[in-house]
C-alpha cells in the first residue's frame, strides 16, 4: 500500500473510532470529564484534609498528574488489545497490523484533548497566567505519544501469542500510580531517586505539564532529552517485536 | 503471457495445539523442549497463473483452500516454499471486515474503501458509482444496522469492486443478494478479468465458476490432487463428488500429511 493511502486508513480509522464512541453516548463529552473530577475530589480531600501538605493549588495539581496518568494507562491497556480484538482486520484484509495500536492511541487523545480542556478551565479560575511555556505542552505531548505507541506495539504484538500480556499491563499499571507524582510533590523525593525518576516517561511528563501549568517555567532540558530517549528506545524495541511476531498473527487469531 | 502468480512448493503446517498459548503452557513446552504434533494445510503445493486469468481453487471442507487464499494474500507466510505475485491486489474474503453498524452507508464506504487500499481521491471519484452499482440510492445517510443483510454486502461487494487491482483473490461470496445481482457482480467481476485482472476464485461448483476460470486447481488434505484447464479439474472432481468412480476415491489419501511432535 501506498504511503499517501496509508495516511487515509489512518485517519479514516481514527475517526471511526470517534465517531462510534461519541455517537452513543447522550452525555458525550461529560464521561471524560466525570472521572477526573471525581478523582480530583477524593485526592483534594484526603490530600489537604486528613493529611496535611503545603502544595498551592492542590486540585489543579492533582489534574496535571492525573490527566497524563490516565491518558497513559487507557491508551495502553486499549492498544494492547488493538490486534488481538480485531481479527476481522488481521486475518482478513491485507493491512499494516503495525496501524492498529496507533489507531487506538491517537483515538485516545480526544478524550485526552477534552480533559486539557478542564486543566485550562482550572487555571483560569486561579487566575493563574497563560504564558508562552504553554509551547512545550505539544513537544512533550508528542513525545509521550511516540513512546506508548512503541510500548503498546511491542506488548500488542506480544499479546496474541501469549494472552497474559493483558494482565501484566494492568497490573503495570497499578504499580505506576504509586510511582508518579500525582499527589505528592516530586520535591518529597529523596535525592537518590530522583534521576531515576526522570526516566520514567509517564512522570517525566508529569513534571513537564506542573513546570509548564504551575510555575510557568520550561521544562528542564535533561528531563526533555532523557523523554526523547526514552521514546526512542521503546520505539525500536515495539519495531523490533512487531516485526518478529506479526507473521504468527494468523495463525495466532 | 506475464505470469500474476507463482506459488512454488508451498507448505503450511498447522499445530492446533499451538494457538492461544498461556504463559504456562508456553514455559512448559519450552522447557519439555518438547514440538506440538501438527499436520500440513497445505503440502507441497505449486501452480502458475498467467495474468488476466482466472483460477477455481475446489476441494472439500477443510483442503486447504482458505489456508491458500490467505498465503497469496499475505497474511499467512508459508512454513516451506515461496509465493510471488506480480502487481497489486485486492481481496474479497468475508465481505464487510471492518465494517460498523453505527456508522451509514457512506461513512462505511469511506472507511472500507481505505482498507481495501484505496486512496482518499480513488474514493470520492468512485463513490457515486459504488453507491450505483450497489443500488443503495437513498439509504445512504442511515446508519448500516437499519440494512438487511444483502444491502449490507452488496455494500461491500461494490466498494470491492472498485478498487484498483490487478489480482483479485475471492473466497466464497460469489453468493450476493438476489439472482438479479449475482448476475451483475458476475458481469462486474467478467469486466475485471477482461480488463487484466487476475482472479482467483475459491468457491464450490457452479455455473458462475465456469465462465469466469480458465483454470482449476483441486485441494485435497492440503495437497494439490488436480491442476490443469479448468473444465478437466472440474469434472474429475464432480466425478469425486458424485462418489461414481471408486478407483479416483482410493488412490486418494485419507488424511493431511502429519508432523509428529
Amino acid at each position: 500500500m501506498r504511503s499517501s493511502n496509508l495516511g487515509f486508513l489512518t485517519a479514516e480509522l481514527v475517526l471511526k473510532d470517534f465517531k462510534v464512541r461519541y455517537r452513543n453516548m447522550s452525555l458525550g463529552v461529560f464521561w471524560s470529564l466525570l472521572n477526573p473530577l471525581t478523582m480530583m475530589a477524593i485526592l483534594t480531600f484526603v490530600f489537604t484534609q486528613v493529611f496535611q501538605n503545603r502544595i498551592p493549588h492542590y486540585p489543579l495539581y492533582v489534574l496535571c498528574g492525573l490527566i497524563p496518568y490516565n491518558f497513559f494507562t487507557l491508551s495502553w491497556v486499549t492498544a494492547t488489545l488493538s490486534i488481538s480484538e480485531n481479527p476481522a482486520l488481521v486475518k482478513r484484509v491485507p493491512l499494516q497490523t503495525a496501524l492498529l495500536p496507533l489507531v487506538t492511541v491517537l483515538s485516545n487523545t480526544l478524550h485526552l484533548a477534552i480533559q486539557l480542556l478542564l486543566v485550562l478551565a482550572l487555571v483560569l479560575w486561579y487566575r493563574l497566567p497563560v504564558t508562552w511555556h504553554y509551547v512545550w505542552l505539544p513537544v512533550i505531548w508528542a513525545l509521550e505519544l511516540l513512546f506508548i505507541y512503541g510500548l503498546s506495539l511491542a506488548t500488542s504484538s506480544l499479546h496474541v501469542v501469549v494472552r497474559d500480556v493483558r494482565y501484566m499491563v494492568e497490573s503495570a499499571n497499578l504499580v505506576l500510580f504509586w510511582l508518579v507524582p500525582i499527589f505528592y510533590s516530586f520535591a518529597m523525593v529523596p535525592q537518590q531517586f530522583k534521576s531515576l525518576y526522570e526516566f520514567n516517561p509517564v512522570a517525566a511528563l508529569v513534571l513537564a505539564t506542573q513546570h509548564v501549568v504551575l510555575n510557568h517555567r520550561t521544562p528542564p532540558q535533561s528531563l526533555m532529552w532523557k523523554m526523547a530517549l526514552v521514546a526512542a528506545v521503546f520505539l525500536l524495541a515495539g519495531a523490533w517485536t512487531h516485526a518478529r511476531l506479526r507473521h504468527r498473527f494468523y495463525r495466532y487469531l | 503471457m506475464a505470469e500474476a502468480i507463482r506459488a512454488e512448493n508451498v507448505s503450511v503446517i498447522y499445530r492446533p495445539r499451538g494457538s492461544r498459548r498461556l504463559l504456562r503452557q508456553y514455559l512448559q513446552d519450552r522447557l519439555t523442549g518438547k514440538r506440538q504434533e501438527g499436520f500440513y494445510a497445505l503440502h507441497d503445493v505449486s501452480f502458475s497463473l498467467p495474468r488476466g486469468e482466472g483460477l477455481a481453487v475446489v476441494g472439500a471442507n477443510g483442503a486447504g483452500k482458505s489456508t491458500l487464499l490467505a498465503v497469496l494474500a499475505g497474511l499467512l507466510r508459508p512454513d516451506h516454499g515461496t509465493v510471488r505475485m506480480h502487481g497489486r491486489m485486492s481481496t474479497l474474503m468475508e465481505l464487510g471486515s471492518g465494517f460498523h453498524q453505527d456508522l451509514t452507508g457512506w461513512e462505511n464506504l469511506r472507511l472500507y474503501g481505505a482498507i481495501l487500499g484505496m486512496s482518499r481521491a480513488e474514493v470520492r471519484e468512485r463513490a457515486d458509482a459504488i453507491v450505483d452499482f450497489a443500488e443503495l440510492q437513498g439509504y445512504m445517510d442511515q446508519p448500516i444496522r437499519t440494512y438487511s443483510s444483502g444491502m449490507v454486502l452488496r455494500l461491500a461487494f461494490s466498494v470491492a469492486v472498485h478498487a484498483e487491482c490487478d489480482v483479485l483473490l475471492i473466497d466464497e461470496i460469489l453468493a450476493v443478494g438476489d439472482a438479479a445481482f449475482q448476475k451483475k457482480c458476475h458481469r462486474r467481476l467478467s469486466e475485471l478479468r477482461e480488463r487484466g485482472c487476475t482472479l482467483v476464485c475459491v468457491s464450490h461448483l457452479s455455473g458462475m465458476l465456469e465462465s469466469l476460470c480458465t483454470r482449476g486447481l483441486w485441494l485435497h488434505h492440503g495437497r494439490a490432487v488436480r491442476n490443469g484447464p479448468y473444465q478437466e479439474v472440474a469434472a474429475a472432481y464432480s466425478t469425486f463428488i458424485s462418489g461414481a468412480d471408486r478407483h479416483l476415491w482410493d488412490a486418494l489419501p485419507s488424511a493431511p500429511v502429519r508432523v509428529p511432535g
